[in-house]
């Protein structure tokens, strides 16, 4: 569904992304992990052009994404942290980005009242707490129930009870056949989400393999001792 | 696009600095033709103000909105819109804004006071710098991520623009006045977008005849309707080259 291919990035003389060449397919849950600075929002931001890459090209469904922007339609971004303009409140960030998006289908406003954020719709965005922030993010990114979902660190500063709310609502869009990028530290979080994983280091993909794979290759039946194992033994 | 640009100019004219501007400049004006029984020189009064004040405040708000929209621009950079119908919204929004409230405070009373071609200049000189100055305003802030860099830099192009280039001018003209350094003259002023402004309202008011031989040489080349078109065409330049270079270099930002 999304294909990276040669991407490289750099900010200066700092590599951002070194040749990176991925397909992420649909129906997919993939961990995008690794270690602080590896690139792994860079390429998040690369997707949604957000970030321009310095080198390679970006497919979309087969099509090139530079110069497009119609493609976002489908993809749900909830990133590390929301920045929102501060004298907006709740439901005017919400209905601006319906505006922008003039999505037809059905929305999904699940999240919207599971996470409360119905009592607090006329709140500023500056009003609201870093938690609650990222309550407004998760809602706009699964809204339009978008075939796409990029979830940039999804539950850091989430209280545990919306955590959970998230990670529910997480493996059933997974059921639904969206193909689903999350970032995360806590490894910990991610044993029963995800069906493969990416480990990125230095601004490359050091592995991308699927989660039975990990398991089988390892011995182990978590995600975090699988990943130590691996890194130890120095893989491939 | 049309959502977003309302968005913004709606924003804007919430902001209680703009509603103060619009106040700030209905009191001159108004105080300006109550004073002065001769509009003319109500008019030149109200000229030194105006291409005082207005570039200043237009640069300087336009450059801070720039940096504290900097969250707007970054969402709507994640959803499906064109970077530059972002940025084009932006330059509505703030053009439509700071001219409105120019309207409201010299367009009004200009009218009332001298409804003739020379407060209808006054006008439009008045917007074509305001128009100008947003958009140079959004060069600097796109230019310098830095938010006290951008504002210096917008302070300095002000000063620049209203001051230190009629000084080298000035100082150029007593350095070389043995020579006929006329044309030369009216070559440098078109390069400056406050300068084309004055020189404009000044011919409309005849007071060009005081100033001597330059002053028919001005009379001649931007008094005839041809002039005028170009120096509309030039303060036009103003407006799209520093928006195009911001425009080129917002689409190739990371955010």
């Amino acid at each position: 569904m999304i294909q990276l291919i040669d991407i490289s990035k750099s900010f200066g003389k700092t590599e951002a992304l070194k040749d990176v060449s991925i397909n992420l397919e649909a129906g997919k849950c993939i961990g995008l992990i690794g270690p602080n600075a590896c690139g792994k929002t860079t390429m998040i931001k690369n997707i949604l052009s957000m970030v321009v890459p310095s080198k390679g090209k970006i497919l979309f469904d087969g099509q090139d994404i530079q110069g497009d922007v119609l493609y976002k339609k489908r993809i749900g971004y909830m990133p590390q942290i929301g920045r929102y303009p501060e004298n907006m409140s709740v439901i005017q960030v919400i209905n601006m980005i319906r505006d922008i998006r003039k999505f037809t289908g059905t929305e999904d406003e699940e999240l919207f009242y599971a996470f409360g954020l119905d009592k607090i719709s006329d709140k500023k965005m500056r009003t609201l707490s870093g938690g609650t922030t990222q309550k407004v993010s998760a809602t706009l990114a699964f809204i339009f129930d978008p075939p796409v979902l990029i979830l940039d660190e999804p539950t850091a500063g989430l209280d545990p009870l919306a955590s959970e709310l998230l990670r529910d609502k997480i493996i059933r869009e997974r059921e639904k056949g969206k193909l689903i990028i999350i970032t995360s530290h806590l490894l910990s979080e991610l044993d029963d989400l995800l069906t493969d994983i990416i480990f990125m280091q230095e601004a490359s993909v050091l592995f991308y393999k699927t989660m039975p794979a990990l398991f089988e290759e390892t011995g182990e039946d978590r995600v975090s001792k699988a990943i130590s194992k691996l890194l130890k033994s120095g893989v491939k | 696009m049309k959502g977003i640009t309302v968005f913004v100019i709606t924003d804007i004219l919430k902001n209680r600095i703009i509603l103060f501007y619009a106040l700030i400049l209905g009191v001159f004006s108004w105080s300006v033709f109550s004073l002065e029984d001769n509009t003319s020189k109500g008019i030149l009064s109200l000229l030194n103000i105006i291409l005082l004040t207005v570039p200043l405040v237009s640069i300087i708000f336009s450059n801070i909105y720039m940096y504290n929209s900097a969250e707007f621009v970054e969402l709507l950079v994640s959803q499906p819109v064109k970077r530059s119908s972002i940025w084009a919204a932006l330059f509505t929004g703030l053009t439509v804004a700071l001219n409105a409230a120019f309207l409201v405070g010299i367009g009004i009373p200009a009218l009332i006071f001298v409804p003739e071609m020379t407060g209808i200049m006054v006008i439009l000189a008045g917007m074509m710098i305001t128009t100008i100055f947003v958009s140079i305003a959004m060069l600097c802030s796109i230019l310098m991520r830095d938010k006290a860099r951008g504002i210096g830099l917008s302070i300095i192009i002000w000063l620049f623009l209203s001051l230190i280039y009629d000084g080298l001018v000035l100082f150029f003209m007593f350095q070389y006045a043995d020579y006929p350094i006329e044309k030369a003259m009216v070559f440098l002023s078109a390069f400056n977008p406050i300068d084309l402004a004055r020189i404009q309202v000044l011919l409309q008011i005849d007071v060009a005849a005081l100033m001597g031989y330059t002053g028919a040489i001005f009379k001649k080349l931007f008094g005839t309707p041809l002039g005028l078109l170009v120096s509309f065409l030039l303060m036009s330049l103003w407006v799209t080259i520093p928006y195009l270079i911001s425009l080129k270099l917002f689409k190739k930002k990371d955010l």
